[in-house]
């Protein structure tokens, strides 16, 4: 029998606020132990907790970029259950009315789009953590680490609608480079600000009726999600094909061996007798805070390709790999943005583009001169760069504006693409304007036909051989005259001019 | 007259005028304490070093002519609010060696106005009790009669007030903890509106019914605590933003006109006959001050005692999660492993009646018995609270009995815990409907135990309520008994 995995996900995303989000105590991560608390995360007897605006602001923006209802009233429970790094004995979470609801992705796997639903995004406090160790003065014993307790979290639940492995690693990686895009998370998996639970089940092609599912919990790696689920649906399958049965229960994925293992069977599961958070007002949520937000969303990455392709005429390919981040993307946007405006250097080849797009205005015209060796840069020298020196692109020494002038001198001609690649290079390690090293360094591109000419001259004397094969039909020799005559220049004679003055030359026009 | 028979604002007029330091008050209060409160053991911890140091601090402030109504002042705390490096038990166990890194916003008020707190009160514990019994630091006696009980479960901040030994107390009300041991004691006690005072620091018994509020020895006194501990605040995300009044302007002593309602669902069979009289001289009293009388209904009150057993209990189940011995407390010795660490500690931490209440709470937050018991008594706490408001576009103020019956006898209703629960049908429908109500002395039982009457306001009506209570007090004399210790 053939069988149909059902695959829903549970996301837990830590956001990136400055305070916590019932208290006003620092998130940083990796401070000493219980350094970052006060007597609300703590759960002193007689503290209260009282909400962060910055965590409603981004789970908004949340549900705004995954295309769900934002609740005008929604309501924090407490869910409740005893352990040692849960300080109040409940978790304050939402439960009935969750801040959003009914939102989708869409998602491409082998070239197919399919829509993934989302049930509800919610927003929750995360526990504490238990160092089992050797502790300082107390030997070998367990102690409670409430740095991160009362860090602010959000809970995204998808519908039961993924079918593999792979559609969980796109639908996932999705979502990761939307929350990083919206700047709601550092997306950080291993430190767990980004973390998943999978709910996974089988059942045979063509039926309708969900098999008994089980929870994988905190997979905190898209290779490990896939191997998780892979090995769980595996598991499943032989289990039934073997006269078996799935019993539903929580399990955990094992790094080291690529299975999962049973944690807690469904008699063991918590009864959590959730009850709306007496201490809490419910959260009401104006239609204008909302249309606010929204006018603050960056633009995201979907919409950005779309763009990239149509306006700039990029290829699916530079459009992807552009807008893998955020900061790639307006890194791109503002070389582009300034290199476009010195395409009023280039009347000429305005008026020409203007024959067969007559609305164009310069700076239309200056986009389309940029926009693909833009690209090029970006993806080719400066990710080269960034890679060798493994910085990020907000680290990068050469500013988009910088970059803009290069592709300037490249365009007007005065200095060649090789060239530009050794003037980038000083560019890294200086402050200096690509200006200034060109003249510095003398680098300016020879188009002097005159000059180039004197050159060529000289090497077909001295080469009188290599012209005659040349003459007989050996075009080869085309490469070694090429060479000889850049190497004569040192780099610097106009290649387009060397190309044309020495097929002339040589055909003896 | 002794020191320590004086009110607030007595005191006031000495301290201002210099007739008498804060420091000599606060020495008489602690000699009052020494000497009588080993028959009444309204104190949990008193604290004679922090108050004499705070008297002289307030008497330094006075030499600067600076003073507010409370400084200077002898004030103790009922042992729920949380005070910095003073131990805080709130009567259990489970916190016996528990000592705050904070102050609570009311007790950082009351430090602010210059207050001197001399101490911490014994209560039921963690507020749950009617009778001050359930204490893990033995029973409050009643000073009124030492066999009795002094009312719970604010019971040491009401005996202490009977007993002279505090000027003026703070006490919490979920279900009538405030006015029934004010009423059992012959003092004013006041229960604000929900959100009135801030709850920031006050350890939680039902949090959605929970509000701190004063017991003095007469209404004036009464509106100047109130005036202390009211406001907004940040910290309380249930505290309400609306001005605080001058609550003392308030007391005119003019109810002409005032339309006080009578609830017919008050006025029961079985009502204690020495409660009774109480209340239709007080009626007669209000008659003759001008005040007008209006039978009005309350059609569910008789559902506000199962409800508040559901919805308290379910809150408290909560809230007292967090006592397991990991971070502060007690914490149990031999432990086999983490869960048993937790049995073991609040097995031995909690009492009998806290544990009663854990498990009524739990059950009815239960999977299955949420719809049932949980989510029905919220239905019902509305329709308590539309009886109120329906009630307030008629009249006024609701003049009501606090208790049905004047103070037990110790140990009288431990076995019985129905019959101590009932003890609160007065009190309790003012928690659900989240308003304000007041107890004043009106009278006296044939056995010599007093007797309050309760007056309710529409939310935020303290100010009508508190008018009321004073233009009674005026025309009785009832708050002048003292009880004799």
């Amino acid at each position: 029998m053939n069988y149909q995995a059902v695959i829903g996900l549970e996301v837990h995303v830590q956001l990136k606020t400055d305070t916590k989000i019932f208290c006003g105590c620092s998130t940083r991560f990796g401070a000493s132990p219980n350094s970052q608390t006060c007597p609300v995360c703590l759960g002193m007897p007689g503290a209260l907790p009282v909400l962060n605006k910055k965590v409603v602001e981004f789970a908004i923006r949340a549900g705004l970029a995954t295309n769900c209802r934002i609740a005008p009233r929604s309501v924090f429970a407490r869910k409740n259950y005893f352990y040692p790094d849960l300080p109040k004995g409940y978790q304050i979470s939402q439960f009935e009315l969750p801040i959003c609801q009914n939102g989708h992705l869409d998602i491409e796997v082998e070239g197919e789009a399919k829509r993934i639903g989302i049930t509800r995004i919610h927003m929750e406090e995360d526990a504490g953590k238990l160092v089992h160790s050797d502790i300082p003065g107390l030997g070998s014993s367990s102690g409670v680490d409430l740095n991160r307790a009362c860090t602010p979290l959000l809970e995204i639940v998808s519908e039961p609608d993924i079918r593999s492995a792979d559609e969980a690693v796109a639908y996932l990686k999705k979502l990761h480079q939307i929350v990083v895009y919206l700047g709601i998370c550092d997306g950080n998996m291993e430190e767990g600000s980004f973390r998943c639970d999978a709910n996974v089940s089988v059942m045979p092609v063509g039926s309708t009726t969900f098999g008994t599912r089980t929870e994988t919990k905190n997979v905190n790696s898209f290779r490990f999600v896939k191997q998780a689920i892979e090995y769980e649906i595996e598991r499943q399958i032989e289990l039934i094909e073997e006269g078996g049965k799935v019993v539903q229960e929580t399990r955990l994925f094992d790094p080291n061996t690529g299975e999962t293992r049973s944690m807690r069977g469904k008699e063991e599961a918590h009864d959590y007798r959730y009850f709306p958070d007496p201490d809490l007002v419910p959260l009401v949520i104006s239609n204008d805070w909302v249309a606010d937000v929204a006018l603050s969303l960056p633009e995201l990455p979907e919409a950005r390709r779309t763009r990239y392709r149509s306006e700039l005429g990029l290829s699916d390919y530079d459009a992807e790999v552009l807008t893998a981040t955020r900061e790639m993307a307006e890194f791109y946007e503002q070389t582009l943005e300034k290199a476009k405006q010195v395409a009023v250097g280039f009347n000429n080849k305005f008026q020409e583009y203007k024959k067969s797009n007559p609305s164009a205005n310069l700076l239309d015209f200056g986009q389309h001169l940029f926009a693909k060796s833009a690209a090029n840069w970006v993806m080719g020298e400066v990710t080269r760069a960034l890679n060798e020196a493994g910085k990020s692109i907000a680290e990068c020494p050469v500013t988009p504006p910088r970059l803009a002038e290069l592709l300037a001198l490249i365009e007007k001609g005065t200095i060649s693409g090789k060239i530009a690649k050794t003037v980038f290079d000083e560019m890294w390690s200086s402050d200096k304007t690509p200006e200034a090293i060109v003249e510095e360094k003398g680098l300016v591109q020879v188009s002097d036909t005159g000059a180039i000419e004197k050159i060529i001259d000289e090497i077909m004397a001295a080469n009188m051989g290599q012209v005659e094969e040349f003459r007989v039909g050996k075009e080869k020799v085309f490469g070694f005259f090429v060479g000889q005559v850049m190497r004569a220049s040192k780099g610097k004679a106009n290649p387009a001019v060397v190309n044309e003055l020495l097929m002339k030359k040589l055909k003896g026009e | 007259m002794e020191l320590f028979d004086l009110t607030i604002h007595e005191l006031h007029e000495r301290l201002k005028k210099k007739e008498l330091s804060s420091v000599e008050a606060t020495r008489a209060m602690l000699a009052r304490i020494e000497a009588v409160d080993p028959q009444v053991n309204a104190y949990i911890t008193v604290t004679p070093e922090e108050a004499l140091a705070a008297a002289e601090a307030a008497d330094r402030r006075i030499a600067a002519g600076d003073i507010a109504p409370l400084t200077g002042i002898p004030i103790g705390l009922k042992d729920i609010f949380v005070t910095k490096g003073i131990r805080t038990t709130c009567a259990s166990r489970i916190l016996g060696n528990f000592v705050p890194p904070y102050d609570g916003t009311a007790v950082a008020k009351l430090k602010e106005a210059g207050a001197v707190i001399v101490g911490k009160l014994n209560q039921d514990e963690f507020a749950m009790g009617s009778s001050g019994e359930s204490s893990a630091f033995g029973a409050t006696k009643n000073p009124w009669n030492l066999e009795c009980i002094p009312g719970g479960s604010s019971s040491g901040s009401a005996a202490a007030i009977a007993a002279r030994t505090a000027t003026a107390t703070l006490g919490t009300d979920t279900g009538g903890s405030i006015r029934q041991p004010a009423s059992h004691c012959g003092c004013v006690g006041l229960r604000p509106t929900y959100g009135r005072v801030s709850r920031y620091g006050v350890i939680a018994y039902a949090s959605s019914l929970d509000q701190v509020g004063p017991l003095t020895r007469d209404v004036t006194d009464c509106a100047l605590m109130l005036g202390a501990v009211a406001g907004h605040d940040p910290m309380d995300s249930t505290s309400i933003d609306t001005p605080v009044p001058d609550y003392t302007k308030a007391l005119t002593g003019d109810v002409k006109g005032l339309k006080l309602g009578l609830p017919k669902e008050y006025y029961i069979e079985g009502l204690d006959p020495d409660v009774k009289r109480a209340l239709d001289e007080a009626i007669e009293t209000y008659r003759g001050l001008g005040a007008e009388f209006v039978d009005i209904s309350l059609p569910h009150t008789d559902y506000a005692v199962a409800t508040y057993y559901l919805i308290a209990t379910a809150e408290a189940s909560s809230n007292l999660a967090r006592y397991e011995g990991v971070r502060f407390g007690h914490r149990a010795e031999g432990a086999a492993n983490l869960i048993d660490m937790f049995r073991k500690t609040r097995a031995e931490g909690f009492g009998a009646e806290v544990k009663r209440r854990i498990m009524l709470g739990t059950y009815a937050l239960s999977s299955g018995y949420y719809d049932a018991y949980y989510l029905k008594a919220q239905k019902v706490r509305t329709l308590i609270m539309q009886d109120f408001l329906k009630a307030f576009e008629k009249v006024d103020a609701i003049l009501t009995p606090v208790a049905p019956t004047p103070a037990f006898r110790i140990g009288e209703k431990t076995s019985d815990p129905l019959q101590m629960y009932l003890s609160d049908i007065f009190t309790i429908p003012v928690n659900l409907a989240g308003t304000c109500g007041i107890s004043v002395p009106a009278g006296m039982s044939g056995s010599g135990l007093p007797i309050g009457l309760q007056l309710i306001g529409r939310p935020f009506g303290e100010e009508t309520i508190l008018r009321a209570a004073h233009a009674f007090e005026q025309a009785t004399a009832w708050h002048q008994r003292k009880a004799q210790l």
